[in-house]
């Protein structure tokens, strides 16, 4: 009775995102973000030569373009291109709320400031996550000790639970998280020692697709569960999941049962029928085992037939930061009532149908659903409903 | 939150020595910690060979969960038990080791095997693997161990069903500096969770 209770107390708080920003190779706000992504615009380029690497692909932003933009903002010079990043992600969204001692700080990143080790002169204590998201949270004046999401590649997505899961709890009112990861020699030798490199820019689900490709980008959202800040364009997060797949460290289940159960999850907390489902943004690495997972987790939940894409073609794998991103980028396709073609998808690749879009199309959102996988054998699902 | 939600054991590994629910269980002086674990892992009669494969991290998580779930996994059973682990240096032991690997162009062969543990929720996964715990799972950085946070957390993921019992703690493992300190909360009995 009393489990019970502290059930339905817990569930009553709404949570809501009502802001967000995002800052990649493709814009630095939203809005440009969006017209790119129209008018189907990657910001996948080729480049030449990094450490043993001869060539390959990636989505990074332009420097000169981040230390113009952040000029502005401080004329402090003891910010790395990442915390730059983070800093004009957060930047405009924060004025417009209160920041008090129960405002939650979220960073989510798989490997935030890490090419610091490849300078000698670099203490390692440099490289710390909770150092670099205590200079950002500083920079901002947030009382709270800062909260490090950590997870592999679900990070982006994971945050946002956490940040419900917190404020539904009572710890917090509301939250701000902002996620990001770099582009840097350390994660493409990973990836390349993996041979999960992509010689082409990244083809989600499509039948030639053979690896990722890497991406860096910050993103940032504002979650509240205080009633008078929620308006029109506003979602609520209406259930989440963080399952593992307890299968193996660096390759995902081939039931998609992690995946599958994170799903479940998010529905049976939102007590949603799965046939409202509108819309899903997928994780879509386009690794041959993430994206055949994916596929047979939708069809085990029968939801193969809602449309679905992955924004990894037009941003690569952003590690830490992809999840958040692409929240905020599904978060735009609801406001518009607008689908995003899956760049790079062409011919089925994967086993089992699913919805792949295909082309830009108007379509009434009402609620979606964003899932990430990543190493370590962990994924997360979280649901989101329209607010009118 | 109002909660009766209580810690059903715990495991501290520290200083080369084992405590188990607050009993000093195994110690071995004067030794790195790759023969400490090693021969803890013999001391409590361990039998999982996939253990000699993980970094040091992973080494002390799984040593430190091992001994709690020994007895709370039940085999053949769906064990919803939630993984919430949190540190201060990341995965940065590793990731020292596999920038290293990268710096030198004349060896340059990062290998797949160490490049996998420069992400410290692979801890989680090779728990999760050895006991086929297919549950939530979450990995934070704090600077110190955010008790408070955990408490919540754990809580949180109590009250609204997602797990019904929650394995937490922090598991900390830089150069020869480490720390495990794990717990399993609950939700029957009478006892107040406590804050360590």
């Amino acid at each position: 009775m009393e489990a019970k209770s502290r059930l339905a107390e817990v569930m009553a708080k709404n949570v809501y995102i009502t802001d967000t920003n995002c800052i990649t190779p493709l814009g630095f706000d939203v809005a440009s973000n969006w017209e790119a992504l129209l008018k189907g615009q990657s910001g996948i380029q080729r480049f030449e030569k990094l450490g043993m690497l001869k060539s390959f692909y990636a989505s990074v932003v332009n420097s000169d373009e981040i230390d113009a933009a952040f000029a502005p903002i401080s004329n402090e010079n003891h910010f790395t291109k990442l915390e730059k990043m983070l800093i004009l992600a957060l930047a405009p969204i924060i004025g417009n709320y209160t920041i008090t001692n129960k405002t939650a700080f979220i960073f989510s990143t798989t490997k935030g400031n890490i090419e610091l080790l490849e300078d000698k002169n670099n203490t390692v204590e440099a490289a710390h996550l909770a150092v670099l998201a205590k200079k950002i949270s500083s920079f901002f004046g947030f009382s709270t000790e800062p909260i490090v999401v950590s997870n592999a590649c679900v990070s982006g997505v994971l945050a946002i639970a956490v940040a419900k899961r917190m404020i539904q709890a009572g710890a917090y009112d509301n939250a701000f998280v902002v996620a990001g990861d770099a582009v840097s020699e350390f994660v493409l030798s990973g990836f390349n020692s993996f041979q999960a490199m992509s010689e082409v820019p990244c083809k989600p689900y499509d039948e030639e697709r053979n690896g990722v490709t890497l991406g860096e980008a910050t993103a940032a959202v504002y979650l509240t569960a205080i009633g008078t800040e929620v308006r029109p364009g506003a979602v609520k997060v209406i259930g989440d999941g963080a399952v593992n797949d307890a299968n193996h460290i660096s390759g995902p289940s081939r039931t998609g049962e992690g995946l599958f159960r994170s799903i479940e999850s998010a529905f049976t907390e939102a007590g949603m029928a799965k046939e409202k489902l509108d819309y899903i943004s997928a994780h879509g690495t386009a690794t041959l085992y993430n994206d055949e997972m994916e596929a047979v987790a939708f069809n085990r939940l029968g939801i193969n037939k809602v449309s679905v894409n992955s924004l990894k073609g037009f941003y690569g794998h952003t590690l830490g930061a992809s999840g958040l991103l692409e929240t905020v980028i599904a978060i735009e396709s609801t406001r518009n009532n607008q689908l995003i073609a899956s760049k790079g998808f062409a011919k089925m690749g994967v086993s089992q149908p699913i919805s792949v879009i295909t082309k830009n199309e108007e379509k009434e959102i009402n609620c979606f659903l964003k899932t990430a996988s990543g190493f370590g054998g962990c994924n997360t699902a979280v649901l989101f409903e329209k607010v009118v | 939150m109002q909660t009766k939600n209580y810690i059903s054991g715990h495991c501290v590994i520290e200083n080369n020595s084992v405590m188990v629910n607050g009993v000093k269980q195994f110690e071995l002086e004067h030794v790195p910690f790759s023969e400490f674990a090693k021969a803890a892992y013999k001391n409590f009669n361990m039998d999982y060979p996939k253990f000699f494969k993980m970094d040091n991290l992973s080494k002390l998580a799984f040593l430190a969960s091992e001994i709690i779930l020994g007895s709370k996994v039940k085999e053949g059973e769906d064990n919803n038990i939630a993984l919430v682990f949190a540190n201060k240096s990341s995965s940065l032991d590793t990731d020292v080791k596999y920038q290293g690997s990268i710096a030198d162009k004349e060896n340059y062969f990062p290998s797949p095997a160490v490049f996998v543990y420069t992400l410290p929720n692979i801890c989680i996964g090779e728990i999760s693997i050895r006991h086929k715990l297919q549950s939530e799972n979450a990995f934070f950085v704090f600077e110190d161990f955010n008790a408070e946070f955990m408490t919540n957390y754990a809580n949180g993921l109590l009250a609204t069903n997602k797990a019904d019992k929650v394995l937490c703690g922090w598991v900390e493992y830089y150069q020869e500096n480490y720390k495990a300190i794990l717990y399993m909360v609950e939700k029957q009995g009478d006892l107040n969770i406590i804050k360590k």
